[in-house]
């Protein structure tokens, strides 16, 4: 075997030792490299119930309220499966919208709330002029609007 | 008679054909760039959720793409330099360099500012965040260790160990998106499926991603050349070129 070739046979081994063991690493951390928790997963048990985490998901249409300090919001996180009801203090961000993604940070109350000290939004990877939106938007009404139709 | 590429394997040849390359590409990048920030700024429509804040994807992406392009580009050659001896090589991997960790601080810079207005945050410790400032790490990484060595053979090759070994973070950038739930958002732009974008707002992201490609083409050529000069300075084509200068 040509030195050359050696060398090749080892920079294919080691490389292909490390693509696996980083492969077995990110697989046993998968749930902890997430970094929100959804509202089933949350309902499951399976996010940290003593320290604060993440909870991710779409603001339900309708359930934004604010108290009448002004200040203090309330809001239900959904991802169309379970509905987590949240809490939060502070001022939200701009893109903070009923229906749209967001991800807030706090720990879950003991009356099932999610008490909230940060909140972002999280947008999608959908970029488009507001009248095709505006167009999208109407074309929707009007599907929902058919489907009551009897 | 064909073309016998191999012949541009050595710096002797390499040299004056990198010489001729540079001006072109430099030209190519500064056309893209001019038509690419027109687009970008007076064509393409205002985004719907974020208005005029999303205009920070035409540098933010091209340079993010560029960021894992290079590393890619620069493990390779430091792979091939490792396992082939070939002088060049090595020399093409540590000319990527600076500008894959240009482009990676670009990347980063731009999307804390589009952090801020969009997801009301400047930095998140999501795994596309903290993948990416690991990539800026590696690159770093990689110009010390070299610029440590002071004999460059030893330092080519464990650069290039370094360089490979790094390169199993880039697929994890590329698809942290889509393994974790992160706040930065999926891919807008990909080989699999249709963008999600509007026509004129991809076309100006795209020109800008070409003037990126042509820019670095252009730079990593003309640092290439410095290093030719500096590392065979004591072989008879470069003392052939200095004399002729002097």
């Amino acid at each position: 075997m040509k030195p050359r070739h050696k060398k090749l046979l080892w920079v294919v081994g080691g490389l292909s030792l490390l693509g696996v063991a980083t492969g077995l690493v990110l697989n046993a951390l998968k749930s902890n490299l997430n970094y929100f928790y959804s509202p089933t997963q949350v309902s499951n048990h399976e996010a940290p119930s003593n320290r604060t985490f993440r909870l991710g998901g779409l603001v339900v249409e309708g359930s934004l309220k604010r108290q009448t300090d002004g200040l203090t919001v309330e809001f239900v996180v959904t991802d169309t499966a379970r509905n987590i009801p949240v809490v939060y203090k502070g001022i939200l961000p701009d893109l903070f919208k009923e229906g749209k993604s967001v991800v807030a940070q706090g720990k879950l109350g003991a009356d099932g709330h999610f008490v909230a000290d940060q909140v972002l939004a999280k947008h999608d990877e959908n970029y488009m002029p507001p009248e095709a939106a505006k167009a999208l938007e109407d074309a929707k009404k009007l599907k929902a609007k058919e489907a009551l139709k009897p | 008679m064909a073309l016998n590429i191999f012949k541009y394997s050595s710096p002797a040849s390499f040299y004056p054909l990198a010489g001729k390359m540079v001006p072109v590409f430099y030209g190519l990048a500064a056309v893209f760039t001019i038509v690419g920030l027109y687009i970008s700024f007076f064509v393409a429509p205002t985004d719907a959720t974020q208005g005029e804040a999303y205009r920070i994807i035409f540098i933010h992406v091209p340079a993010a793409w560029m960021s894992m392009f290079i590393y890619i580009v620069m493990a390779i050659w430091a792979g091939l330099g490792l396992v082939l001896n070939t002088r060049l090589s090595s020399m093409m991997a540590q000319a990527l360099a600076p500008t894959g960790a240009m482009f990676t601080f670009v990347a980063l810079i731009t999307g804390a500012f589009w952090g801020k207005p969009t997801w009301g945050t400047w930095w998140e410790w999501d795994a596309r965040m903290t993948s990416e400032l690991i990539l800026l790490f590696l690159y770093i990484g990689y110009m010390s260790l070299t610029a440590a060595i002071d004999d460059v053979r030893r330092a080519d090759k464990a650069g290039a160990i370094l360089a490979m070994v790094g390169g199993i973070n880039v697929p994890i950038i590329y698809f942290s998106v889509k393994w974790w739930n992160t706040l930065h958002q999926g891919a807008s732009v990909s080989l699999t499926s249709s963008p999600s974008m509007a026509k004129t707002m991809l076309l100006g992201m795209l020109i800008m991603a070409i003037a990126a490609w042509m820019y670095s083409i252009a730079v990593a050529l003309s640092r290439v050349r410095l290093l030719m000069l500096e590392r065979e300075k004591s072989s008879a084509w470069v003392q052939e070129i200095l004399e002729q200068k002097s």
